[in-house]
């Protein structure tokens, strides 16, 4: 089960990322996107730190939502409606099911991602990091380096959705910022303990 | 990067108070937001808005006003508004027949504008959109994004607007736009690339002496690059890509927008008209309508876009002719 201080720690870490790597994702977005995705992050991670501070959160499901929320009103771009929907489809599955699994969880999430972005798996989006982590949870070995590794594997890939798509074959050779974001999210999540419990 | 700004994350902020309070006559901030919504009084007619992210003024709260848009929201510097934002505009532009959408053909500005009609649906508010997909530079299919959205969407603002104006009901703003949508066409260049203030660096490099045709207006990349060459080339090129898709016959009818940049002066832009005029005379073609200026720049992006619309009904020349009272049209 999945206790809501290890979730909420997650999240303080996640924000902490996405703010120590703002410049980092807006340069992979300018080189195949528009070059705002670190600054879109930020400013969500920005406002998701002063909503966690409000209030002492005692389940997952008003933790989750209440970050989607502010996923969704804050960030903008495309990142913000699919994190915003990953969060959402999370908080209900996690308001279906207190004693939800990870991977369930995360799959809700990806759900989500899909159900709104309509990305399959080899388009270069944040997809292609989340389908092979949620089956590394699954089997219980995710690891720091394998994350990394999923982010790296999507340099090779052509886009076909999000702006990056209107590079076609330039877009070969860069890692997609969506994907980098994502990295950061499964890493905090590994670092804060929430595979352990 | 040398602008006249402050904090580069405050420039949306500060530019809406800054334009609502120059004609604030004409239009409104809605509290909380930056949506910018006309001081027109409401009777019953169907509410227009569209958005999008910053940095394209005029577009899109310069089009607010009575015969054209209902409202506008400004998301941040070349980011898609967020659904809250855009539901907010929804709300206050509904007057009981239900509010249509214009949204440009970009991933997250769909995303967005769906999540806020899904919101609006909760609140039994009745919502249409046409999705603007006019830059023919990048290639439709189902390994792209599909085709961007650029200075036409301000050509559907106007006759949607007109239209709504008219007393059009939510269908037959749909009906409209999708034809109007599908007989539009636009293809542009650029010279320089632009500064989005929050990056503080240019969207891209291109050397002094180099055009890059097809460029789209947050600087995606275009076709080709080539050497810099007199307006009268560039204006041939884009003619030639425009006559491609159109199949046009000598006698067709056509509404004309050239649109600057942002930073391309209304001389070259003259100078450029004059060449696409001996062009499309050249092709027999009648202009029924035309207009030349900054209507969908790209913050300071040095270059020029070439929009023409088929005139499938000469309805729409009267809906494109009609008064309006906006800041920008
Ligand atoms: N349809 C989609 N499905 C999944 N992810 C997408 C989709 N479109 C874009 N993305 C993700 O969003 C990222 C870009 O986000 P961001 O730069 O914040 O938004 P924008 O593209 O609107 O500027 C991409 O790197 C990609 O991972
Ligand atoms: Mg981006």
């Amino acid at each position: 089960m999945i206790k809501v201080e290890t979730a909420k720690k997650w999240l303080d870490l996640f924000i902490e990322q996405l703010l120590e790597n703002k410049v980092y994702l807006s340069e992979l977005d300018t080189a195949i996107g528009d070059g705002d995705h670190g600054n879109n992050m930020a400013r969500g991670a920005t406002a998701l730190k002063e909503k966690l501070a409000e209030k002492e959160y005692d389940n997952l499901t008003d933790l989750l939502k209440d970050t989607g929320m502010v996923m969704v009103s804050k960030v903008g771009g495309a990142s913000g409606p699919l994190y915003g929907s990953a969060f959402i489809e999370m908080a209900k599955a996690a308001k279906n099911d207190e004693q939800v699994a990870l991977a369930d969880l995360l799959q809700a999430g990806l759900d989500g991602i899909q159900k709104r972005g309509k990305a399959a798996q080899g388009e270069k989006t944040m997809v292609d990091e989340w389908i092979p982590v949620i089956e590394d949870v699954q089997n219980n070995q995710l690891t720091t380096e394998k994350v990394d590794e999923y982010v790296e594997k999507t340099k090779p890939i052509k886009a076909t959705k999000g702006r990056a798509s209107y590079l076609g074959e330039r877009s070969i050779g860069h890692i997609d910022p969506g994907a980098a974001s994502s990295g950061l999210l499964f890493k905090t999540m590994l670092k804060a303990g929430v595979a352990d419990e | 990067m040398k602008k006249i700004i402050n904090d580069p994350s405050a420039v949306v902020d500060e530019m809406v108070k800054g334009l609502v309070f120059a004609y604030d006559g004409l239009v409104e901030q809605l509290p909380d937001t930056n949506v910018v919504h006309r001081k027109a009084d409401k009777n019953g007619k169907v509410g227009l808005v569209s958005g999008g992210g910053s940095g394209h003024e005029p577009s899109h709260a310069g089009f607010v006003g009575k015969g054209m848009l209902s409202a506008a929201v400004c998301g941040e510097v070349f980011t898609s508004p967020t659904p809250d934002q855009i539901l907010e505009a929804i709300k206050a532009s509904d007057e009981g027949q239900g509010v249509f959408l214009v949204i440009k053909n970009y991933s997250g500005d769909v995303m967005n504008f769906e999540m806020a009609k899904d919101l609006a649906d909760m609140e039994d508010i009745k919502v249409e959109y046409v999705v603007v997909d006019d830059d023919i530079a990048v290639e439709d299919s189902t390994y792209t994004a599909g085709r961007r959205g650029i200075a036409g969407t301000v050509l559907v603002h106007k006759i949607l607007g007109a239209a709504a104006e008219e007393g059009a009901s939510l269908e037959e703003l749909k009906a409209l736009g999708d034809k109007v949508v599908s007989s539009l066409k636009s293809i542009g260049l650029a010279l320089s690339p632009a500064t989005n203030p929050e990056v503080g660096k240019p969207g891209f490099e291109i050397g002094a002496d180099e055009i890059e045709f097809g460029v789209g207006i947050h600087g995606e990349p275009g076709y080709r690059r080539e050497k810099l060459q007199p307006s009268a080339s560039l204006a041939e090129e884009l003619v030639t890509q425009l006559k491609k898709e159109f199949n046009w016959q000598s006698g067709d009818s056509f509404a004309l927008l050239i649109n600057g940049m942002g930073a391309t002066p209304l001389m070259e832009q003259f100078v450029f008209t004059n060449d696409v005029h001996h062009l499309l005379q050249k092709e027999e073609l009648d202009l029924a309508f035309k207009k030349v200026g900054d209507y969908m720049t790209s913050i300071d992006m040095e270059g020029i876009s070439l929009t023409l619309l088929k005139i499938a009904d000469s309805k729409w020349l009267d809906y494109l002719n009609a008064p309006v009272t906006t800041i920008a049209w």
